[in-house]
């Protein structure tokens, strides 16, 4: 047994908070930083499934390594053509 | 729980033992959600490089979207992962009854957030917003919302056509759990299902703001 119920329960409750607080946010007309509150939220809720309800801590190392890989390529993906796009004149 | 198939508590024979096997089965799962990831990471990216080259028509073009429909569906999603990982508890601690009824409920939620999708889009069909159908738009930047709907269709297609998927092969672990296939000591497919299932809210996650939320409401 990985967590207790409870502790589901908790991180369910954490995830619809961040919802609840990205979504009211939207309201608050914040620019660009709006969008930087919720990808910070979106990061924080997918590692809250990640590390609670996917359990990564209590895998291999080599698991954790292969579950980082695809956002490590990703990241590499991302960086390239931003730089090209947000370099442009 | 009574194991009825004693197959399935014998280690395969390239295994050490039933932990290595474990390992090795959630290591072919992570694996094949990396290809996932970079799967739907390609068209997060195409996302990405549009909005940047058009802020006002993405901005624009999300304003149309129904924020209270895709408000709910991430609230049923999240709830049905707690339902997925309360399920892998159960299974974990020998409660047969208890799996199959969150297995069910991690089901139904699922299929709560596709009879809602399909509402969706039949308005968006309704308010002339599907691209390459009859696709009309008032206003300057008409072409790049269009954009904007071309890849809204794609993703959340791609994700409810994943969701389709997964809401299936959970039916199909919940028949096994009925027929008593898992064990405390087995239950190694409900835990795989599971890490798919997460995975499919994940996406969820990152869509619900890029999509529903540009420039505040």
């Amino acid at each position: 047994m990985e967590h207790s119920v409870r502790t589901y329960l908790i991180v369910w409750a954490a995830l619809l908070l961040l919802f609840a607080i990205t979504w009211g946010s939207a309201y608050i007309h914040l620019g660009t930083l709006s969008t930087a509150i919720n990808l910070t939220i979106a990061v924080a809720k997918a590692l809250l499934v990640i590390i609670f309800f996917m359990h990564i801590h209590h895998s291999s190392p080599v698991v954790r390594i292969f579950a980082a890989a695809g956002f490590f390529w990703l990241t590499i993906m991302f960086t390239l053509t931003l730089g090209d796009y947000l370099t442009r004149g | 729980m009574a194991d009825h198939s004693p197959a399935y508590s014998e280690v395969a024979e390239q295994f050490d033992d039933a932990p290595q096997q474990r390992d090795a089965a959630t290591l072919g799962m992570w694996t094949f959600l990396a290809t996932e990831v970079l799967f739907f990471g390609v068209l997060f990216m195409g996302y990405l490089a549009y909005r940047v080259v058009y802020p006002e028509a993405f901005a624009e073009a999300s304003h149309e979207t129904h924020v209270i429909i895709g408000g709910i569906n991430t609230a049923i999603l999240l709830t049905s992962s707690l339902t997925m990982a309360l399920s892998v508890y159960s299974v974990q601690a020998g409660q047969r009854k208890a799996l199959i009824a969150l297995l069910i409920a991690t089901m139904a939620l699922g299929s709560a957030f596709m009879v809602f999708k399909g509402v969706e889009y039949y308005k968006e069909y309704q308010e002339h917003l599907v691209p390459a159908v009859d696709f009309s738009f008032r206003g300057p930047h008409a072409s790049q919302v269009e954009i904007f709907y071309y890849l809204y269709f794609l993703m959340t297609g791609l994700h409810a056509i994943h969701l389709t998927l997964g809401i299936a092969v959970v039916g199909a672990i919940t028949f096994l759990a009925w027929r008593g296939h898992f064990s405390p000591q087995y239950h190694t497919p409900v835990e795989l299902v599971g890490l798919y299932w997460h995975f499919v809210d994940i996406v969820w996650i990152f869509l619900f703001p890029l999509i529903y939320l540009i420039g505040g409401r």
